[in-house]
């Protein structure tokens, strides 16, 4: 069982691997990501940084190595833990036959959330008016990740992991999508995203591991990790992580503090 | 738990609502199974009387494979199951809430399934009551059993061809104790006979009840 980590640990693996079958996944990452941080996983196809995120949610067991997720065992206390993440995924997670709204709200109803910020998350990533009540069948690709990432905003959990989190969506989504990053990593949300659009997500996180053959094999701080904090939280409009989840993990509306280039919160 | 069990029922039968799938395809499966039977028997009414019992739960136990397999299938689409993994709902409430929507569809199928036998085989009740304890019970056997191993077979390609395989022999003691209770139901039969094979239905759904409460959550990690 893996230990007790640091509160201010969102993330800690040690050693981890993983298989599919004899397949391997993971082949010994370690990396730590504080809570309130925000990490870019880069690297090309194949090389395991959706394995590694779905680690992190519990869905994938480790053959070997140690995993925490906000001081939890993925595995063991995986009731306990799926309902203070967030993965957005490659796919949608959407029923067919269900409309945007009714899916979303299953969604977060499912995840033990309120019901009351559904509406303003549909708002926020355009999905209104008549598209509420769309069954997901009829649905782009694009509009499905939409529904997808209301799903997370209306839940607005303590760590998000993002999966090619910009793939499918136009210009504007993407605008939007990288303003929530903001917003939640501004609001004390530890923020995990893989991608290998690299330019894109850079921004909007303090450092970068590259993963190659299912280990991290290079770290390095990025251009958001030099921008003043307090400017991100001052465009902050989301719930704080505990304000959210109602779970620990802080006092509600705790300030984010800078430990030297890493984002804290208390 | 309750509520994961009346929030993935709802979510089920509103899905079922949409799409119709039991009423407009498993329904009608189920009576082309009894007029087939029917064409195998012959003309003679009372053998068909005779056979309608066992014919009826045959005819129960293939919708009962349709409509998991449509449950199962609900959840492959879109990583949905990835998603109710992920949403951190209690496994036994999601066991109950989808054996709930599964037994609330196979209710309505018997209906038209009982209605049928009496139409096309004569077949004639005298102790109605009779029927519709054992089609409650049948069905809840049915259906927790159905939920249980379509969960075993969900992350399979070849769920589609496995699940009869798997179910069928599992669930024999279900059309073996239903068809008693009917045979013991209907016109000359003796209704004491009939509420013997009552208590193997309440045993069999205790069970299988029991079991999916507990091994629901780990089967669905592992699948």
């Amino acid at each position: 069982m893996a230990p007790a980590t640091p509160s201010s640990s969102a993330i800690s693996l040690h050693d981890a691997v993983a298989l599919s079958g004899r397949f391997p996944l993971l082949t010994g990452v370690d990396l730590e990501v504080a809570a309130g941080e925000s990490v870019l996983v880069e690297g090309p196809n194949g090389a395991g940084k959706t394995s590694l995120l779905r680690v992190c949610a519990g869905l994938v067991s480790l053959a070997s190595g140690r995993v925490a997720v906000l001081g939890l065992d993925p595995v063991r206390r995986r009731a306990q833990l799926r309902r203070r993440v967030g993965l957005l995924s490659h796919a949608s997670h959407l029923y067919d036959d269900l409309t945007v709204r009714e899916n979303v709200r299953f969604a977060v109803r499912a995840a033990g959330a309120g019901t009351h910020r559904i509406d303003p998350a549909c708002e926020r990533l355009g999905l209104t008016g008549r598209l509420l009540k769309t069954p997901a069948s009829k649905l782009s690709a694009g509009q499905r990740r939409r529904v997808a990432l209301s799903v997370l905003v209306a839940r607005w959990p303590e760590l998000w992991m993002l999966d090619e989190p910009h793939a499918g969506l136009d210009a504007s989504a993407r605008t939007i999508l990288d303003e929530l990053i903001g917003e939640a990593t501004a609001g004390g949300v530890t923020v995990l995203i893989a991608s290998h659009e690299s330019a894109l997500v850079e921004p909007l996180v303090t450092r970068a591991v590259t993963v190659t053959g299912g280990r991290v094999t290079a770290e390095r701080r990025t251009g958001a990790s030099r921008a003043p904090l307090g400017r991100q939280a001052a465009t902050a409009s989301g719930p704080t992580p505990t304000e959210a989840s109602g779970g620990p993990g802080g006092a509600p509306g705790a300030a984010p503090r800078v430990d030297g280039e890493v984002a804290h919160v208390a | 738990m309750w509520r994961d069990t009346l929030l993935v029922a709802g979510k089920d039968l509103r899905i079922e609502a949409r799409s119709r799938v039991a009423l407009s395809q498993v329904a009608p499966f189920g009576i082309v199974a009894l007029v087939l039977f029917a064409f195998a028997l012959g003309p003679d009414r009372a053998l068909m009387a005779t056979g309608a019992p066992g014919l009826f739960w045959v005819a129960v136990l293939f919708c009962t494979v349709q409509a998991v397999q449509r449950s199962v299938s609900v959840e492959s689409a879109d990583g949905a199951r990835d998603g109710l993994r992920l949403s951190g709902l209690d496994p036994a409430g999601l066991f109950l809430g989808k054996t709930v929507a599964v037994a609330a569809q196979l209710v309505v199928l018997e209906a038209l399934l009982a209605v049928g036998v009496v139409l096309l085989y004569g077949a004639r009740i005298d102790v109605p009551w009779l029927i519709v304890v054992s089609c409650v019970l049948g069905t809840v056997g049915l259906a927790a059993t159905g939920t249980l191993y379509g969960a075993l077979s969900a992350g399979l390609r070849v769920r589609e061809t496995l699940l009869p395989f798997l179910l069928l022999p599992i669930v024999a003691p279900v059309l073996l104790a239903g068809t008693r209770i009917w045979q013991a139901a209907m016109a000359g039969g003796t209704p004491a006979d009939g509420t013997q094979w009552l208590r193997l239905l309440v045993i069999f759904d205790a069970v299988y009840v029991a079991l999916g409460v507990v091994v629901y959550g780990p089967i669905q990690e592992t699948a």
